[in-house]
């Protein structure tokens, strides 16, 4: 986002951000071991390596419990409506480049009831970055299942088990015209959810992190056979993606090399079951983005307004007694 | 059939011995039907143009069918246009056609069936089909001109194609031009003007096929001059003015250009989609960007992000796309981001009638969202409102930080009517994207007692951080749920709608000050309603009319105007439940929209007339529901 250096380029010598600056007065309201936390504890620290302005920093999001994350964020936060997360973040992009623009969305706010803006919004390939909250289930609402819970799971609409295979977030995201940016993290690995959303925040384009978030309160236990068995935790790696510290590597030894560009085996990683896979899975900084192929050649000026509107007019204008200009110039 | 083809000079056909006297009219309304892709729609716009260039006063509407290419020779595939062409201006499509030119007997059925065409008017009809090859099809045309003529209508039999092609192989391509010669030489519109309005029609392609055209329109006006007998003018008066045409959907794109709006966010739905069209093709110039969503939620919602980026926005659309918009209307009410909507209103509800006129979403404009979300409603009545409204929306909606609405439908919105040409002032944009710090102390939403306004801070502005949202919010823009504070929210959200009215100004009263019937209107009625006026008036009845802009909020004193006239009733363009119905009574009548508001407001017996049967109303019909109601028939 070389746009936003130079655009702020001068508080950064005059001023460090700390992480408090990226803290608003209020505090959080999640449930006591809500994944969210620890999502909203890796922004501030992005933010704050990364020196973004806050009032250069836009959080959008949709409704959820996660859709709350902006409220404690010290930035320009949009708590928008249900689903409609991405076309208002897209909206704020369109002529503001200059914005850093994250998006915070819950499993039903994205895969659900925003499904449509999900798929498009990986087709525009805007230049935001993309935080997919899911704990697989609905939480604001209290306990319903979402598109992404799990097969047989009980919840207030399935008391005897819901009867629909879950959608995977990753594959769907995979196989989207213009995907470019493509990870998965999770809540509990802090340091590496850090790392994704850092690669996610330097990449071009729409950078789609599904972060696997506990819900202590709906999905208790839901990953404790992950979080209490590393090697159940499939760690991606490449020169292109993470590279992970010495103390991840020795805690989380199911390690593979993949090269965020492979298509094929980002799609197959994605597909697997038993394991969660966390890393850079796709990554191609080449895709064109929406933002910049719909920039414009020039700035709206009064003048340029005043010409485009004459030219307009003479096209149809009638000129008392024929007096028709020639040129009009 | 000799196909001349190739012969590139005309016959001179034999000119009738002496010239006729042309019959002088103050107006006339033209109507010329084809099946869909025969180009009648071109012929009528072209024909509408010439007129207006030369100093005629004109509304065109256009005859679009609902399918892109319905059947061949079907009722329901009539595709064309109608013009009034008068010697002063004309402020609608009037009542009746006088003369129709239809390309084959069924779209020629459509129209008679619907009730558009002067008992005893003239027609001229393509005389191909008598000779047809299916005999079907020939005894068809055969029994639908015995009809007619038989019910009165003077028949003219044209062969069009014939005379087509002697010059063109495919009559198809050309039929169009011959009829706009032909009509030119009934009208004694000046040739000149005709062929220079063809060149422009043609002016990117190469010379040949401009004058190839040229003859076709030429060969036609001497068909019409040495076989019809019909000859007359419409004299015109050249306006000392400066004046552009175009259609109603043209000038709410133009406007939105000159409204220094930069964003417009749509989903393509007709009637409303052309102005996006036409917007497409000029809004980039301007460095400006028109962002085809992938629905109409997501058009909402991107245009209200890019308006709360400090760059309002507009988002165009029509009925279904104006309620699945809804919930995003109310979030920007919620949080105060200003944004235009403009729809283009057609018939309802549901997919309804796509191309057809209805007043019919007033309610949904100003009531459609849940809870209470207060908007500024305003309508457009004439081609010239369409682009001045944009501009006033923009200025309300970023002014008060406001959803601004703008009805139009889909009469006006393919209507061509001439109007003064707009001088540019740069009071009309917006005002540039303003980053300067926020005082340390100031709230997001400290709300002016006075106005209910807020200022708003926009991304970018230092000290400005703060979460807006679209739950109930403090001044801080806090969640907040203390009753106390929601009551804080919704006072000022409404007070902003009453400091708006008081600078509201009443639109002037058309006919006198008082009276025994008030009409009362709002949107593209207005011509038909004065015309209807000033035919009552004539007639001795002190009948008046009132035309409304704003419909929420209202300029006040229209109760003070409605004491003055005995009756009072409203003219629209939507249904109200008839009291001939048996069923029907005062207590459970669906009054149309403007009645039920104003009937609510000022407890008066407010009655309404109109209808909803996908056409415009007639100043005709207007003028009969009047005597009726005050008992003169
Ligand atoms: C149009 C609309 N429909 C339904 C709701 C109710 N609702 C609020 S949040 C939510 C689901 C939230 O689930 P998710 O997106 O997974 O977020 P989480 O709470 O789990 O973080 C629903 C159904 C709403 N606010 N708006
Ligand atoms: S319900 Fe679940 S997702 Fe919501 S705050 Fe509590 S733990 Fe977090
Ligand atoms: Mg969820």
């Amino acid at each position: 986002m070389t746009e936003n250096l130079s655009q702020c380029m001068m508080r950064m010598v005059e001023t460090d951000y700390v992480l408090s600056d990226y803290q608003s007065d209020i505090a959080p309201r999640w449930c006591v071991g809500c994944g969210d936390t620890a999502i909203l504890t890796a922004m501030q620290r992005l933010c704050r390596d990364e020196q973004l302005a806050p009032e250069k920093t836009v959080c959008v999001s949709g409704i959820g419990c996660s859709s709350r994350l902006p409220h404690y964020m010290n930035a320009y936060g949009f708590h928008g409506i249900h689903g409609r997360a991405l076309p208002i973040a897209e909206g704020v992009k369109i002529r503001r480049p200059d914005l850093n623009v994250f998006v915070t969305t819950g499993d039903g706010d994205c895969c659900s009831i925003g499904a449509a803006h999900w798929i498009h919004a990986i087709r525009y390939n805007m230049n935001m970055t993309v935080l997919l909250h899911d704990n697989q289930i609905y939480g604001l609402t209290k306990k319903q299942a979402s598109p992404t819970s799990p097969i047989g799971q009980k919840s207030n609409t399935t008391p005897f088990g819901s009867v629909l295979l879950p959608l995977n977030p990753l594959t769907v995201t995979l196989g989207v015209a213009n995907v470019s940016f493509v990870a998965q993290a999770v809540d509990w690995i802090p340091d590496l959810l850090y790392d994704i959303l850092k690669k996610a925040y330097h990449h071009r384009g729409l950078s789609f992190v599904r972060i696997l978030q506990r819900c202590p309160e709906f999905m208790d236990h839901r990953f404790d056979d992950f979080v209490r068995d590393p090697s159940k935790m499939r760690i991606l790696t490449h020169g292109n993606g993470l590279r992970l510290s010495p103390e991840v590597s020795r805690v989380y030894k199911n390690q593979e090399t993949h090269d965020p560009l492979d298509m094929g085996r980002a799609l197959a990683i994605a597909a697997i079951a038993d394991e969660i896979p966390v890393g850079i899975l796709y990554n191609d900084p080449s895709v064109p983005c929406y933002d910049d192929l719909r920039a414009g050649e020039r700035p709206s000026t009064p003048a340029l307004v005043e010409t485009v509107l004459r030219e307009e007019f003479d096209k149809v204008t009638i000129w008392p007694d024929d007096a028709e200009p020639v040129a009009a110039e | 059939m000799g196909n001349t083809a190739g012969q590139a000079i005309i016959e001179p056909q034999p000119r009738a011995p002496q010239p006729r006297p042309a019959v002088v009219l103050k107006e006339h309304i033209i109507e010329i039907i084809s099946d869909s892709g025969e180009g009648a729609q071109r012929c009528g716009q072209s024909f509408g143009a010439i007129a207006a260039r030369s100093g005629n006063g004109i509304w065109t509407v256009e005859i679009i069918p609902a399918e892109i290419q319905p059947p061949h020779r079907s009722v329901a595939g009539a595709s064309g246009n109608r013009i009034r062409l008068a010697s002063g201006p004309v402020s609608n499509g009037g009542n009746e056609a006088d003369l129709v030119v239809a390309f084959n007997e069924q779209v020629l059925l459509s129209r008679l069936n619907a009730g558009e065409i002067k008992p005893g008017g003239i027609i001229l009809m393509e005389s191909k089909w008598r000779t047809d090859r299916n005999a079907g099809i020939a005894a068809s045309y055969a029994r639908v001109v015995d009809d007619i003529r038989a019910r009165g209508f003077r028949v003219y039999e044209v062969p069009m194609e014939v005379e087509c092609l002697k010059l063109v192989p495919d009559a198809r391509k050309g039929k169009n031009m011959f009829v706009l010669g032909m009509l030119c030489g009934i009208y004694s519109l000046d040739e000149g003007l005709a062929q220079a309005q063809v060149a422009r029609i043609f002016g990117k392609k190469d010379q040949k096929i401009i004058d190839a055209n040229i003859e076709l329109l030429n060969a036609g006006r001497a068909w019409a001059e040495a076989n019809l007998d019909l000859h007359f003018s419409v004299p015109a008066k050249r306006s000392t003015q400066t004046q552009v045409v175009m259609n109603g959907n043209a000038a709410l794109a133009l406007g939105v250009v000159a409204s220094g709006m930069e964003v417009c966010a749509m989903y393509p739905i007709t009637p409303a989609t052309s102005t996006s069209h036409y917007l497409s093709s000029i809004f980039e110039k301007v460095g400006c960007v028109v962002h085809q969503a992938e629905d109409e939620i997501a058009a909402c919602a991107f245009a209200i992000g890019a308006s709360y980026a400090g760059k309002c926005a507009v988002t165009v659309t029509s009925g279904p796309g104006l309620s699945l918009k809804q919930e995003a209307l109310g979030l920007a009410v919620m949080a105060e981001i200003p944004l235009v909507l403009i729809d283009v209103q057609r018939g309802g509800p549901s997919t309804g009638l796509p191309t057809k006129v209805e007043q019919g979403d007033l309610m949904a404009a100003i009531f459609g969202g849940h809870g209470d979300a207060p908007k500024v409603v305003m309508a457009v009545s004439t081609i010239e409102d369409c682009f001045y409204s944009v501009i006033t929306a923009r200025k309300i909606a970023e002014t008060f930080n406001m959803v601004v609405m703008i009805l139009s439908d889909a009469s006006l919105a393919t209507a061509q009517q001439p109007f003064a040409r707009p001088t540019f002032s740069e009071d009309w944009l917006a005002p540039p994207v303003n980053q300067s710090a926020v005082p340390l102390d100031a709230k997001p939403y400290d709300w002016d007692p006075r106005t209910g306004i807020a200022t708003r801070f926009i991304p970018g502005q230092p000290n400005g951080m703060h979460c807006l949202t679209g739950l109930a919010h403090d001044r801080g823009s806090h969640v907040a749920y203390d009753p106390e504070i929601n009551e804080e929210g919704l006072l000022n959200r409404s007070r902003k709608l009453a400091a708006l009215q008081t600078t509201l100004r009443l639109p002037p009263l058309c006919g006198g000050d008082s009276g025994e019937m008030l009409l009362l209107g709002w949107g593209g009625t207005l011509g038909a309603i004065e015309e209807a006026v000033g035919i009552l008036r004539a007639e001795g009845l002190a009948v008046s009319s009132l035309h409304l802009k704003f419909l929420q909020p209202m300029a006040s004193g229209i109760g003070e105007v409605m004491k003055r006239f005995t009756h009072v009733m409203s003219i629209e363009n939507n249904w109200n439940d008839p009291l001939s119905d048996p069923l029907i009574t005062p207590e459970n009548r669906r009054y149309s929209h403007l009645a039920l508001l104003l009937r609510s407001r000022y407890l008066v017996d407010i009655d309404c007339w109109g209808n909803a049967r996908g056409q415009p109303l007639k100043p005709a019909a207007i003028v009969a529901a009047v005597r009726a109601k005050l008992g003169k028939e």
